[in-house]
Parts: structure tokens; C-alpha cells; sequence
């Protein structure tokens, strides 16, 4: 079953600017590989519960305890520019 | 006499203790492997020599003071380039991180540092552990030393090149869908996937969460378990960490496989598997039931859909894991004119081919009107891989099936087409959808003298029967060619 | 035509006041120096991943039981998948299905009338960072780049969701005000609107009369007080109620408050649902929330401010009184001190909400900064109640108290403020006043009342003005009466 993918849409959720050749050749890609995957639908599942995680246990927590901070300079170490303490990006444009 | 490099981890800890070498001997054998093997073979993207000098010299220090921190203290050991290391250059063979150097220490790092163990340098792997040959590596492809035209198998193809040849005597790796258990059976060495949440993730740069585990190679299965014994344990950093009592894993070594209950996939014995390996995993399962065991053929129904859940839960999983990876805090930034703008083009320079596909595979497998048909499906899929385990494991104590489909192929062979490629890793792929420890050890060479892993599986937290079946194993296969590359300096 | 009625829902944040942040050791703090309090965690190094903070969710545990809601005892961590700058990981680790709580409600009162606002849910995420906009007075449309600091990067956040019951703006800043009086009382959060640890968005649409169908809503974003809640959701309400009379259309969108031009902007147009892609956070475990969990946090839940609003009432304080000592934990624990030392509870209530307040603003100081103790009230209201002291003294005598001159009686004393109550001196008293004024006695007999302020002024000037003018007014009456 062919799988029909808005492939720049797909792009622009993952933040991926890709030019019109390679949104084509991704998505034709894409489309075979999903035909592929699509074959978990031939399983049937009903009643069946997923699975998000294979450990049967909850509630792993952290107590409350403060820990060492990272520095400012360690913080910004290793980023591409930096101001005043902060890290600098171009101008953001709209909400989240 | 034998080269230092070739010691097993057993062997070298008799002798460090003994006063016979130094860990500075056995760093400098290494460096020596290194430094004619790489050439050939690109394992590392790292060596760190002053580190591991300045590591070694402190270990003979603790050693002449008494002072000893177990079976990895002086043991030259690499690490694949996704496991962070503070101060030393960690990528995941991503442009995106090239030159980033963490400011902190996976768990599993600290605790090898912790054991004494001398950390030789960072392993080559496929961009962001998404590969089966190293070929997705941003900084060129491994080569398999038995063939160097060929594959190491990948992930984590680098550690297992360097543990083949004997660049490090020891090294660690990830495996999120057999990445450390294909590239072992690919080079010819023992790898290993724990039980989920063994192994620490924390500072380990994720793939898939909910299936990455760190793991070993080396080239016994004794020194595979010690490996393990030196990364394993429960961390506060990590919600996943396993909390309970761990599992004895040197203990049952001899013990044999007598009175043993041996299932054999039958999914995994089809025809899409390569004849020799299937032949050299018959025959394996004979030599087993000759020593004792009681072997059966087993059934795992849902393994066939296996591969395509799995290619649907890691993609969507890594577009979130990945979505961090945006120029702003840290690695490199393609400059625009808006912040948007900005994050979209580092992140299409950033991403090589394979790393782009999953991310855009996992985007759309997560968006709104297809979630239920495939990652929720897929879940659903998981379920019912995880309930096959359980009944196989009602009849037995431990499954066995090839590791692989095929020995090491040519480089470039699977490159264009992404489903051979992730074919791979269709033996390996079911323990992790069940969280579950699989072994690979080497049980042969095909016609082209290539190796060929067998794969030991067993459920959850049910290691010391893992190790117990793979010594046994490698007891049988008798086991002992190397690579060409490591032989000796000569033949290269 | 049925006039336009408003439909009001709020969504707000609280930022829980523990001392390390939701998923990792760093201090939550505020105004520190930016990116000092960051970690590999909270700045999304590859590799980090998140453990959950205890605390925390004993705090969401703790808000969702006051507010009457269900706690689940199986509940989920998502990942809300979106980029933006100042959300390290570009996904936000929050709640989908299965929030920790649902299903509450929280009764308000608007002008004496009590209001249930049903809560949807209360769920548990984290904080993003902040940026600064740089160039053209921070505009984010005019600026030349951001700053990101994140120092508030994954501080624990709980949102809390009402369903669309507000009607009025009053209500609306009423629910708000009712929502941050609990969480304070709870201990959980400062709830600080200016500071931003807590902060309100209102889902705001007018509709012609309670039978029709919703409007188009807008979202409101940027209220930094109170008043400015019930300010926007005011303009929001007269703008798509103009908007819809002229024939217009409402947008779903986000708009921004402008304080100083007390106006809703509109930010962005939503051109089409978000796409979140949320999905089960893998780094993470289920929460499970026992019963035995539950019952505790309901058996160690401090007095909520509704239930001491009403004890107050009870004790004989009027409600306006009662706000204003639910409100003040300090003033209202001294109340209860008193009250407890026997003080009169009415008398008691005036004297903190007016006389200690007053003083307190005056001196610009804390309770805890002054002399005044619990006792010290209860021993001045014995004295007024037992006639030894004015109540226009006790007001003195107070405001000396509080500035550390000494005990009440201390000071009665010392200024000389004790009254004469001894009932047969002061009749001895008035018999004397009654026998040098028999004329002024005729009169009063003869029902000139007005002459009682004259016999009672005679005795104040013979007792030095001591007497208790209560009890010598109350002897003339009965004296004239025969």
C-alpha cells in the first residue's frame, strides 16, 4: 500500500531545511521504508496493551538535594556565541 | 612469545598483579597495535595518548602501593564516540558534534575510570549508533580487519575492529538493535547486549531510549563479563537504572550446559540466512546437545514483524532524542538571519543521509493521524514480542540463532538500499523490543574465512546463564583464528 | 436578542518552590547570574537524561488534593515535541493522558455569592528558559538577536486547568486569587505573579446568552497581577463582543496583555493545530501515587484558606475581617494565638486587620519585628472586657505594646490609663454629682435625657476622667428612671 507522506511538513516539524530534490528523494524513501514498516498492521492487536518501556517498575526518583552546578564558563564553553553570561542567537521570530 | 596486545583481560590482570608488566607495557603493546592497524583500519576517531599514559602511570603507582580496584585496573579499554567523556572529544561520528568536548562523564565512563581501567581513546560508529557497517560515520568507514574491503558491521564497528586486532583489550559499545552483537559477529569477537537497565545511560548520547543499553566486547567470554561486572550497577542519574539485585556474572563459567533447556529460533533458521551460518549454528546446537544440553526447536511468531516495529519506535524515539542537536547551546551552527532558520540549516548540515531518514521516518510515525497506525501499532507489536519471549522461556533456559544474516559484506554493497542494510540486524532486533541479555560469540569462519557470531539469548536479568552458555559455547567452537591485521606487523 | 455573556477558562503555571529543579540537582533560584545554575541535564548536553524530583510531585499531589481533585494512581510522563529557543531539548517533558490529577473544583465568592469552577486537570511539567530580546526596546518582532539564560530551565512546573465555567472578569481574578491564597497555605510555591512563578493564561469567548453554542476563543498571554487578570479578560470581552456586534469574526490566537496600554495584542495567528507529537517519555518510569501516598498528603493538608475563612466567621469575626486574617499567615496565626490565650475574637480580628496593620505600614515592618505577642492581646482584651480599659485607650495602649513599651497593663498604668469600674465608689460618685445639680436632676427626671452627658461629664472631672463613662451613663439613666 503506498504510504502518501506531506513530506515538507514532515521536514519542518523536525526543524530540517532541505532543498525541493531532497524533500523528493526523502519522501519517495520514506514511502518504502513505511510500506515495509506498515507490516506491523497485518498483526492483530486488539486487546493487546503497548509496550512504551521494558522495565515493570515505577516511581525512580531523585531527592531533593541540590548538586554542583555547572559554571558560567563551563556552560558556555562550547557555544557557538556567547554574551554577557548568556548564550546569543539570532533574532527569534513568534511564540513557541 | 606473545605480544602484550593479545593478552586476554584475565591473562593481563595475572600478570599486572604479578609484577610482570606494567599497565605502561600494556599501554605502549596497544599504542603499538594502533599504530599499524589504524592506517588499515580506522577504528578510532580518538586516541587520547596522553590520557591513557597519564592513566597508566597512575594505575602502576596504585598497583606498587597496594592498592587495587578489580579486574579492569591497568586494562587498555576504547569506548565508542557516543559514550561521554569529560575533556575528551566526544562526536557520534556527527558533524553536528564535531570537536564537542563534554564537560562530564557518562556513568559508565566514571565508573571504568573508578575501576583503574586505561581508556585508549573513542571509537568510530555510525552517525548516532544509526547504522549496521560505520559506513553513516561523518569521518570515513571502519574497515573489518579480516578483509579490509568489507564492513566491520556497526554500530559500534570501531570498538569491535579495535578489540579484533587488539588495539584495546577490552571496549565498549551500545546496541539499540544489535549494534554491539553485529559488528562482534562481523569481526570475529565476543560482544554482548545486557539486560535493559544494567548498564547506566546516563551520558550515553541516545539513540532510541527505550532500547540503547551499553555493553562489552572482547575476545573471551570471561573478559565479556568482567567488562560488564565493570559498568554494571544501579545510578541516581539514571529513572531506568535497574534498581534490584544485580545478577552474578564470573560465577557459572564452568558449570557446562549439562541439563540445560536450549531452544533454537526457528525464525531465525529460515532462508533469508545465509547457508553456512545456518549450517554453523546447527552444528553449534548439536556440539551442545552432545555436551549435555537438551536443545529444542522454539517458536518466536511475531520476531518476522520485529525488524519493522523496531524501524518504527528507534526512528521516532531518535527525532526527539536528536531534536536537542540545534546549534544553539553547543556544536556547530550554520548562521541565518532568525533563530528558525538557523536550527533547520545546522541541522541539514548537521545530518548525514541515515540520520536525516529516521528522524524525518520518526517525525511522521509520531505526527498526528498516523501515531496509532504505526508507533502505536508498533507498541502493540512490541507486546506481543515480548509475550513469545515469555512462552519460549516457559520450555527453556536460553535461546540460540544465528547473529546475523550474512558475514562481513563489501563496503558500499547496502548503502542504496536501506532495507538490506537494516536486514541486518533481524536476529539481534527481538532482545531488544523485550529488554532482554543476548550474547554473540564466534563460532567459525565461512569459505571466505570471514567470522560467523552465534547468538545466545536469555530472559531479562539472566546473565549468569548468558555467560554460562557463551563459555560453554566458546569451549565447543574451539575458536582461535585472528585477523590478518592483528597477526603481525610483517603481514601488513 | 439574549445579551452576550463571556465563557472564561484559566490555565496557570506554578513554579514549585523545591530546592533543586524538577530533573536534576541544580538550585531553583531566582535572579541570580544567568546560566549559573544550568547542568548537563538541564542544558540538553547529549547523554543527559532526566530523574524526577520527589518533592515535586509530593507538590502536585499536594495542590491536586486541595483541590478536591482525583489522583491517579497511575500516571505518565510525555514528551511535548516543539522547537524553540529556550527549551533545551526542544521537547518539553510534561503530562497527556494520565495527569497526576483530575476532575477537581474550587469554590470562590463574588460578592457573597459562591462559585464552583471545575478544575479539568493539574498536571506536572518543567520550566523552560528565558530569553532577552536585544535592540529596539526588547521587542522580540524588532529585535536584533536573544539572549538565552537557563537558570529556569527545568524548574518544576504544574499546570492547572479549569474548565470553562468563569463568566466574569471578577470571577476570573477571584479564582486566581482563591488559587494562589491555597497554593502559598500549601507551602509549595510563592506563587509570585510579578516574578513569574505563577502565571495565568485566559481562555476567554463571548457567546449570546448561556444557551448558545461557544464562541471562538482567544488565548491571553503576559498577565503579570491580579488585577490585570480581570483588566484583560475585561478588554478581551468588550473587544470580541465589539468585534462580533460590527459583524466581525473572532480568531483563535494568542494575544499578549500590554499593561501599560491596558490592551490584548495579537501575537500569532494559530494557522493550524499545533502538532505536538507527544508521546511516552522513555528516559522515564510511571508515576505510581498509592493510596497510602494519598491519604497521607490529605491527613497532613494544612488548614485551606476557605476552611479558616469560615472557623474565623465562627468565631465571631466578620468576613472581611476573616479574608484579611486567612490572607496573612502572620496576622492570622496571632489571631488564632489570641484567641486561644482568650482573647474576644471580634475585638481581637479589628485590632490586627486595623490597629496592627496600620502600625505595621507606618513602621514598614514585619509582625515578627515588633513586641507584640499573642498574650499581650489577650491581656488587653480581658481589660476592655472587664471595664478597666477604654476602648479608645486600648487603641493607645496597643500601638505602645507594639513599639516595646511593655505589658498592656504595663502601660495602662504607667499613662495612667486604668478606669474606675468599682461600681459602689463610682455610685458614691454620682449620688454626689445628683446632690450639687438638683436642678439638672429635675430636669432629667422629667426626661430631658440630653442631661446624662452632663452628670456623666461631672463625674469624669471629679475621677480625674478614670470612671468607666459606660457604667456612670448607665447609673444616671437608672438613678433619672427612679
Amino acid at each position: 500500500m503506498p504510504v502518501d507522506i506531506d513530506i515538507a511538513k514532515v521536514a519542518h516539524l523536525a526543524r530540517i531545511d532541505l532543498s525541493d530534490e531532497e524533500l523528493a528523494q526523502y519522501g519517495e524513501q520514506l514511502s518504502v521504508i513505511l510500506e515495509y514498516a506498515e507490516r506491523v498492521s497485518a498483526l492483530p492487536t486488539d486487546g493487546v496493551e503497548p509496550t512504551s518501556h521494558p522495565l515493570p517498575a515505577t516511581n525512580a526518583f531523585r531527592p531533593d538535594v541540590v548538586t554542583s552546578s555547572l559554571t558560567n564558563e563551563e556552560a558556555l564553553a562550547m557555544a557557538p556565541e556567547a554574551e554577557d553570561g548568556y548564550f546569543r542567537v539570532p533574532r527569534i521570530l513568534g511564540e513557541p | 612469545m606473545t605480544d602484550l596486545a593479545d593478552l586476554s583481560i584475565v591473562e593481563a590482570g595475572r600478570q599486572l598483579r604479578s609484577g610482570d608488566v606494567t599497565a605502561v607495557d600494556l599501554w605502549e603493546a596497544a599504542a603499538t597495535r594502533i599504530a599499524y592497524t589504524e592506517p588499515h583500519l580506522h577504528a578510532f576517531l580518538t586516541v587520547d595518548r596522553e590520557g591513557a599514559l597519564a592513566t597508566a602511570k597512575v594505575v602502576d603507582a596504585a598497583f606498587r602501593a597496594g592498592e587495587d580496584a578489580g579486574p579492569l585496573q591497568g586494562i587498555p579499554i576504547a569506548l565508542k564516540d557516543n559514550m561521554c567523556t569529560k575533556g575528551l572529544a566526544t562526536t557520534a561520528s556527527s558533524r553536528m558534534l564535531e570537536g564537542w568536548v563534554p564537560p562530564y562523564d557518562g556513568t559508565a565512563v566514571a565508573n571504568l575510570r573508578n575501576a583503574g581501567a586505561v581508556l585508549v581513546g573513542k571509537t568510530n560508529l555510525d552517525e548516532f549508533a544509526m547504522g549496521s557497517s560505520t559506513e553513516n560515520s561523518a569521518f570515513g568507514t571502519s574497515r573489518n580487519p579480516w578483509d579490509v574491503d568489507r564492513v566491520p558491521g556497526g554500530s559500534s564497528g570501531g570498538s569491535a575492529g579495535s578489540v579484533a586486532v587488539g588495539s584495546s583489550m577490552g571496549a565498549f559499545g551500545s546496541d539499540t538493535g544489535g549494534s554491539i552483537r553485529q559488528p562482534a559477529a562481523l569481526c570475529g569477537v565476543v560482544g554482548m547486549k545486557p539486560t535493559y537497565g544494567l548498564v547506566s545511560r546516563y551520558g550515553l548520547i541516545a539513540f532510541a531510549s527505550s532500547l540503547d543499553q551499553i555493553g562489552p566486547f572482547a575476545r573471551s567470554v570471561e573478559d565479556a563479563a568482567l567488562l560488564l561486572e565493570g559498568v554494571a550497577g544501579h545510578d541516581i542519574h539514571d529513572a531506568t537504572s535497574y534498581r534490584g539485585e544485580y545478577p552474578t556474572l564470573t560465577d557459572g563459567l564452568e558449570k557446562g550446559v549439562k541439563g540445560l533447556r536450549v531452544g533454537i529460533v526457528k525464525e531465525l533458521m529460515v532462508d533469508a540466512i545465509d547457508s553456512e551460518i545456518r549450517a554453523a549454528t546447527r552444528a553449534m546446537a548439536d556440539k551442545l546437545s552432545d555436551a549435555g544440553a537438551d536443545v529444542v526447536e522454539v517458536s518466536l511468531p511475531s520476531s518476522e514483524y520485529a525488524l519493522s516495529a523496531y524501524y518504527l519506535i528507534a526512528p521516532a524515539e531518535c527525532s526527539a532524542n536528536l531534536a536537542r542537536l540545534d546549534g544553539v547551546r553547543y556544536g556547530n551552527r550554520v548562521p541565518a538571519d532568525t533563530t528558525d532558520e538557523m536550527m533547520a540549516k545546522t541541522r541539514a548540515a548537521g545530518f548525514g543521509p541515515e540520520v536525516t531518514r529516521r528522524i524525518l521516518l520518526g517525525t511522521y510515525a509520531l505526527s498526528a493521524g498516523y501515531y496509532d497506525a504505526f508507533y502505536g501499532q508498533a507498541q502493540r507489536v512490541r507486546t506481543l514480542v515480548r509475550q513469545d519471549f515469555a512462552t519460549a522461556y516457559e520450555q527453556t533456559d536460553v535461546l540460540i540463532s544465528p547473529t546475523t544474516p550474512t558475514t562481513a559484506f563489501e563496503i558500499g554493497a547496502k548503502t542504496d538500499d536501506p532495507i538490506a542494510m537494516y536486514y541486518s540486524d533481524v536476529c539481534t532486533i527481538p532482545s531488544n523490543l523485550a529488554g532482554d541479555p543476548s550474547i554473540s560469540v564466534p563460532v567459525g569462519v565461512d569459505t571466505r574465512g570471514l567470522p560467523i557470531g552465534f547468538q545466545i539469548m536469555a530472559p531479562a536479568l539472566g546473565e549468569s546463564m548468558l555467560f554460562r552458555v557463551a563459555a560453554e559455547v566458546e569451549r565447543l567452537a574451539e575458536f582461535s583464528a585472528r585477523p590478518s591485521l592483528a597477526v603481525s606487523k610483517e603481514t601488513v | 436578542m439574549p445579551e452576550w455573556e463571556a465563557v472564561i477558562g484559566i490555565e496557570t503555571h506554578v513554579e514549585l518552590q523545591t530546592n533543586s529543579k524538577m530533573f536534576c540537582g541544580c538550585a531553583v533560584a531566582f535572579g541570580e547570574a544567568p546560566n549559573t545554575n544550568t547542568c548537563p541535564v538541564c542544558l540538553a548536553l547529549p547523554g543527559a537524561i532526566p530523574v524526577p524530583n520527589e518533592e515535586a510531585i509530593e507538590g502536585i499531589v499536594k495542590i491536586g488534593t486541595a483541590l478536591d481533585s482525583t489522583i491517579n494512581k497511575d500516571s505518565l510522563f510525555y514528551r511535548k515535541n516543539y522547537f524553540y529557543p529556550d527549551l533545551p531539548k526542544n521537547y518539553q517533558i510534561s503530562q497527556y493522558t494520565f495527569p497526576v490529577c483530575e476532575f477537581g473544583k474550587l469554590e470562590i465568592v463574588v460578592d457573597g455569592e459562591p462559585f464552583v469552577v471545575g478544575i479539568t486537570r493539574v498536571h506536572m511539567e518543567e520550566d523552560t528558559g528565558k530569553s532577552r530580546h536585544v535592540g529596539e526596546d526588547g521587542r522580540i518582532h524588532d529585535a536584533s538577536h536573544s539572549l538565552l539564560d537557563f537558570n529556569r530551565s527545568g524548574v518544576p512546573l504544574v499546570e492547572i486547568v479549569t474548565e470553562p465555567d468563569i463568566r466574569t472578569a471578577e470571577q476570573a481574578r477571584a479564582y486566581g486569587a482563591e488559587l494562589q491564597r491555597i497554593v502559598r497555605t500549601l507551602g509549595v510555591s510563592d506563587a509570585r505573579l510579578e516574578e513569574g512563578s505563577m502565571r495565568f493564561d485566559a481562555n476567554v469567548s463571548v457567546r449570546r446568552g448561556p444557551d448558545a453554542e461557544f464562541g471562538t476563543r482567544t488565548e491571553t498571554k503576559n498577565v503579570n497581577s491580579l488585577r490585570s487578570l480581570q483588566r484583560a479578560i475585561t478588554f478581551e470581552i468588550d473587544r470580541q463582543t465589539r468585534v462580533l456586534e460590527e459583524g466581525g469574526e473572532i480568531i483563535q490566537e494568542t494575544r499578549h496583555w500590554n499593561e501599560d496600554k491596558g490592551v490584548t495584542i495579537s501575537m500569532r495567528i494559530k494557522e493550524e493545530s499545533e502538532d505536538y507529537r507527544y508521546f511516552q517519555e522513555p528516559d522515564m518510569l510511571p508515576l505510581e501515587i498509592d493510596e497510602a501516598w494519598q491519604q497521607r498528603v490529605k491527613a497532613e493538608q494544612p488548614e485551606l484558606p476557605a476552611q479558616k475563612r469560615a472557623r474565623y466567621v465562627g468565631l465571631g469575626t466578620d468576613a472581611h475581617t476573616a479574608e484579611l486574617l486567612a490572607d496573612d499567615p502572620a496576622l492570622g496565626g496571632l489571631f488564632d494565638q489570641a484567641v486561644q490565650a482568650g482573647a474576644n475574637a471580634k475585638q481581637a480580628g479589628i485590632w490586627i486587620t486595623q490597629e496592627v496593620v496600620a502600625y505595621l505600614r507606618r513602621e514598614e515592618k514585619s509582625l515578627v519585628e515588633t513586641a507584640l505577642s499573642a498574650a499581650h492581646v489577650a491581656e488587653l482584651s480581658e481589660m476592655v472586657s472587664a471595664g478597666d480599659l477604654s476602648s479608645t485607650a486600648s487603641k493607645d495602649v496597643l500601638n505602645a505594646v507594639l513599639a516595646g513599651d511593655g505589658t498592656p497593663r504595663e502601660i495602662a498604668e504607667a499613662k495612667d490609663l486604668i478606669q474606675i469600674s468599682d461600681s459602689g465608689f463610682l455610685e458614691a460618685e454620682v449620688d454626689a454629682v445628683i446632690a450639687d445639680n438638683t436642678d439638672a436632676f429635675e430636669k432629667l427626671a422629667g426626661g430631658d435625657m440630653k442631661m446624662i452627658g452632663f452628670f456623666v461629664g461631672q463625674v469624669m472631672k471629679r475621677t480625674g476622667g478614670k470612671a468607666d463613662p459606660r457604667l456612670v451613663s448607665e447609673m444616671v439613666r437608672n438613678k433619672a428612671q427612679g
